[in-house]
């Protein structure tokens, strides 16, 4: 079993091996159409005021929900604000101004009172369902009422029950259908939402852009089923009802007025969505021009990837973006309790093994923190330099082994995700190189499915198993040192159940950092705190960074108004048009 | 209407030997969901997993521990297990309700449930996509039965010809090369490079029959490489066998015609065993062609099944397993009832 997965693990990292080798020439390329490689990253890519033609995405797997009240993952916040408009959202923008949060449903940006427990959003008037009925403010309350029932819609985010006054006592319309005993949110007039926090939070509007705020009107929610047919009022409508796994088709929302959204297009006539494709198969369907979008937008599979990097015509339709992921291996320090032990992983490992792990260059950039670039205010942190070429200081290890009062090692357990070759790969390279310096790693596969809930994302399972680190990744919430980091170093987020706290970090200045953000008022002052939350869980050699990831979409020729956004780290789903 | 022939089967006697064999069949269907409830629920316990680990799987992520609760709640985790089968149980029989949040839905029975994941009750589920499986099946069956039987007689009949060493040669090649093998390949070349076939989609058959069988050629062939390869070794096996008989020396001899005695008499003999394997192999496609429909993207049964799976979704992992074993069980049946037609000695008792 073991030589088994370390073949396997071999063959993957071989073969990113050989996609790095053969895209290691020049690292741009221009096609017969003008446009280039990576170009997305930076500008928009054939723009265009075009109407007309049918859009196509396609993915491997589903949207986690297309209910905007019920989604987390970027891809359907992305996806989303083709058919929903919540009270704020994303600059269109590529790179570090795709984080700017602009008004969406709401006609400028929160305002908060000076305690910053109470903030006013006014929203537009005139805007409308597909029906044509207009969306008041209410409508706002009953969307965000109905995703505190968590049994009903417990997939989105959990900010409003953790943050509105009543949010974790109000059970929402479905037990209780009188909106007056929902104190969280209320309405003094028809086009006036405050929210009423139980903490000062200065970075609620990024709350906001979560579709939970999208209105929803509560005579037309149908609850769990809403999802096969939410109310648009973006650009799009559901044409029928969303099939799950399989997909739907958007048209045109007759009642969407352009005159009230700077931040969508309205281009092509018809948008079908084909969910559960092979992505081996989505892939050539891009190349070849039947498919415009991978919904997925992590990138094409390695076959792919490599064709595309050998082929010049090819590379120059891809680009090659930060996905928003970091790539990293937290570390117990239950399981191992002394930093220096802990160190002697972070200074052996081979990281320029793990890097090509990934992909190399195509796959991402070494990490020397945990936040990632698309992080306002996020500094690269000094401690762990890295460059490519490294690989691991094996004097360095060994020092820090005597200091933890091993000089011999030690022996402990490594999980990875078994369906995920860049993983075992990674898991692989590390075992091997920190052999060198005592530590005897055993690597331990698991189920992705149930990798972060029950077994990796369980402090009770890796310490009856021994599992002192893993492999890992995770992308903000939004994108501040908040939206990333609360849920990896917080003591308070730590459950023995979809624990994101791997770490089992209980550091008292992290935790008195986190009381202190949410009273700043001054994003420079909160950024540096979040640094040095940052800088803190790598001083106690908490995690093992590996890579900020990147990921090489291709890019469509038919598509117009091509830009990755920056914060999403893929297409700008809500302005693309098509020529065809 | 004369006496029924000494042994041969009254309608009586046809109806009392299905309906058995159908009640047989119940009770198989519900062992089936004792198990796989078990060990969705039973195994994973018996591994330590908790309920809260069980729930987190549905909730997004980094979920508070409220969220884990009410999710329990809704789905019924928190109830023993014994319990949650009951009423598994009990709405497969009686029908049962899906409370939506802002509605009460009626379930009526057959009630498998409604999907943890998309909320959607698994039998109009489970039968809108067995349309899809149906296509693959029935369609890779019919071309497999036919081209598998034609190349083993015609090898049969040209035993050690350059024809019967290169057909048996490929049909030794499609034996051993799996699904996933040939319909990556297929689809490289004909569909990608070369584009002489179209891609592989599913239409619906009502609403465009000739679109339908277009798009579904490929995923026919694939299956039909597979499984023709071991219809033609059989059927020349059997033929080979057959032809050596005395009856068949006993028909020429009576002076019939060769193509009487080769297919009345040779084929019809050969194809009792080959009766058996179809049944079982048309049945294990009906409850989900997985492999072929994962090669080629196609939502049928076997897909829905894994991504059941994969998103620890129990009550469309039991729909369809139950629905699979339901295919088998009728495929058996329809299988054993052929027996008494094409073998007059196979009697129905």
């Amino acid at each position: 079993m073991k030589s088994k997965i370390m073949a396997l693990a071999g063959l993957g990292l071989v073969t990113s091996l050989g996609v790095a080798a053969c895209g290691s020439g020049s690292s741009s390329s221009s096609g017969a159409s003008g446009v280039s490689y990576d170009a997305a990253t930076t500008g928009v890519v054939n723009p265009s005021t075009h109407k007309g033609g049918t859009l196509n995405f396609g993915m491997a797997g589903d949207v986690d929900s297309t209910d905007p009240g019920n989604t987390y993952l970027a891809l359907s916040v992305d996806f989303d604000r083709l058919y929903v408009r919540p009270l704020t959202t994303y600059a269109s923008k590529p790179g570090q101004a795709g984080g700017t949060i602009v008004p969406d449903l709401a006609d400028g940006l929160g305002v908060p009172s000076a305690d910053m427990k109470t903030w006013t959003f006014k929203i537009k008037k005139g805007i409308k369902y597909e029906d044509g009925t207009e969306v008041k403010a209410a409508d706002v309350k009953y969307a965000v009422s109905r995703t505190l029932d968590r049994g009903v819609l417990g997939n989105g985010p959990s900010y409003f029950t953790q943050l509105l006054i009543d949010g974790s006592t109000y059970k929402g319309p479905y037990k209780d259908k009188n909106q007056a005993d929902f104190k969280g949110v209320t309405t003094p007039d028809d086009y006036t939402v405050v929210f009423h926090l139980n903490t000062a939070f200065p970075e609620f509007n990024y709350v906001v852009a979560f579709g939970q705020t999208a209105p929803v009107p509560q005579a037309k929610d149908t609850g769990a089923q809403y999802a096969l047919h939410p109310m648009s009022t973006g650009p799009y409508m559901w044409q029928g009802n969303y099939t799950p796994g399989k997909g739907g088709t958007l048209v045109r929302n007759p009642n969407w007025d352009a005159s009230t959204d700077p931040n969508r297009k309205q281009l092509p006539d018809t948008i079908n969505f084909t969910a559960g494709m092979k992505q081996e198969e989505l892939d050539q369907r891009l190349i070849s021009g039947t498919m415009d979008v991978d919904a997925n937008g992590t990138g094409v599979a390695d076959a792919a990837r490599q064709q595309i990097l050998t082929d010049p015509k090819l590379k120059a339709n891809a680009d090659d973006p930060y996905s928003g992921f970091s790539w990293y291996l937290p570390i117990d320090t239950e399981v191992i309790p002394n930093v220096n032990c802990r160190k002697a992983i972070i200074d052996g490992a081979d990281r320029d093994a793990m890097w090509r792990a990934y992909g190399a260059q195509y796959g991402g950039e070494m990490s020397t923190s945990l936040m990632p670039p698309n992080i306002s205010g996020r500094q690269p942190s000094t401690l762990y330099p890295v460059k490519p070429g490294d690989h691991g200081d094996v004097a360095k290890a060994k020092a820090d082994l005597v200091a933890c009062g091993k000089p011999n090692g030690f022996a402990v357990n490594i999980s990875f995700r078994s369906e995920r070759p860049k993983e075992q790969a990674t898991a692989l390279a590390l075992q091997q190189s920190l052999a060198k310096v005592g530590i005897q790693l055993t690597l331990k596969g698991m189920p992705a499915t149930t990798y972060t809930t029950s077994q990796f994302g369980s402090h009770t399972f890796n310490k009856s198993n021994n599992i002192g680190l893993g492999t890992y990744g995770w992308a903000a919430d939004w994108p501040s040192g908040y939206g990333f980091l609360n849920a990896l170093t917080s003591s308070a987020a730590i459950v023995d159940s979809g624990n994101s706290n791997v770490t089992m970090l209980k550091d008292p200045t992290v935790d008195a950092a986190w009381k202190q953000v949410v009273t700043l008022n001054d994003q420079a002052a909160r950024e540096k705190l979040y640094n040095q939350v940052d800088n803190t869980l790598l001083e106690q050699a908490g995690v093992l960074p590996n890579v900020y990831a990147k990921s090489l979409d291709y890019r469509s020729p038919h598509l117009t108004n091509v830009l990755v956004q920056g914060y999403y780290g893929m297409y700008d789903y809500a302005n693309l048009g098509v020529t065809k | 209407m004369g006496a029924q022939p000494a042994g041969h089967p009254t309608p009586h006697t046809v109806i009392a030997y299905i309906i058995r064999r159908l009640l047989g069949a119940i009770g198989l269907l519900f062992v089936i969901s004792a198990v796989t409830f078990a060990i969705f629920f039973l195994l994973p316990r018996a591994a330590g997993m908790t309920t809260d680990q069980l729930a987190a799987r549905f909730a997004g992520k980094a979920p508070d521990h409220a969220t884990l609760v009410a999710i329990e709640h809704r789905f019924g985790f928190d109830k023993p297990v014994a319990e949650q089968y009951w009423q598994f149980v009990k709405q497969l029989v009686a029908g049962g309700t899906y409370d939506t949040g802002t509605r009460t839905l009626d379930c009526p029975a057959p009630c498998m449930g409604y999907s943890f994941r998309t909320n959607q009750p698994v039998l109009q589920t489970v039968i809108d996509r067995a349309g899809v499986t149906f296509s693959i099946a029935v369609g890779g069956a019919i071309l497999w039965l036919l081209s598998g039987v034609a190349i083993g007689v015609l090898s049969a009949l040209r035993k050690g010809t350059m024809f019967d060493r290169v057909s048996m040669g490929v049909a030794l090649a499609g034996v051993s090369l799996p699904v996933f093998f040939t319909a990556e390949l297929s689809q490289a070349f004909l569909v990608h490079k070369w584009q002489l076939m179209p891609d592989v989609n599913y239409v619906n058959f009502v609403s465009n029959p000739l679109q339908w069988a277009q798009e579904l050629i490929l995923p026919w062939i694939t299956l039909a490489f597979l499984y023709a390869a071991l219809y033609a070794r059989l059927t020349r096996a059997g033929m080979l066998d057959t032809l050596n008989e005395d009856y068949i020396r006993t028909a020429r001899a009576k002076g019939l015609r060769e193509k009487t005695v080769i297919i009345k008499h040779g084929l019809r003999a050969t194809l009792t065993p080959l009766l058996t394997v179809f049944g079982l192999d048309v049945g294990l496609l009906l409850g989900g062609a997985v492999l072929t429909e994962k090669a080629f993207g196609l939502k049928g049964l076997g897909m829905l099944a894994l991504d059941g799976i994969g998103s620890s979704d129990l009550p469309v992992v039991v729909g369809v397993t139950l629905i699979g074993a339901l295919f088998i069980v009728l495929a058996n049946l329809a299988v054993d009832i052929l027996y008494a037609v094409v073998d007059p000695r196979v009697r129905l008792s």
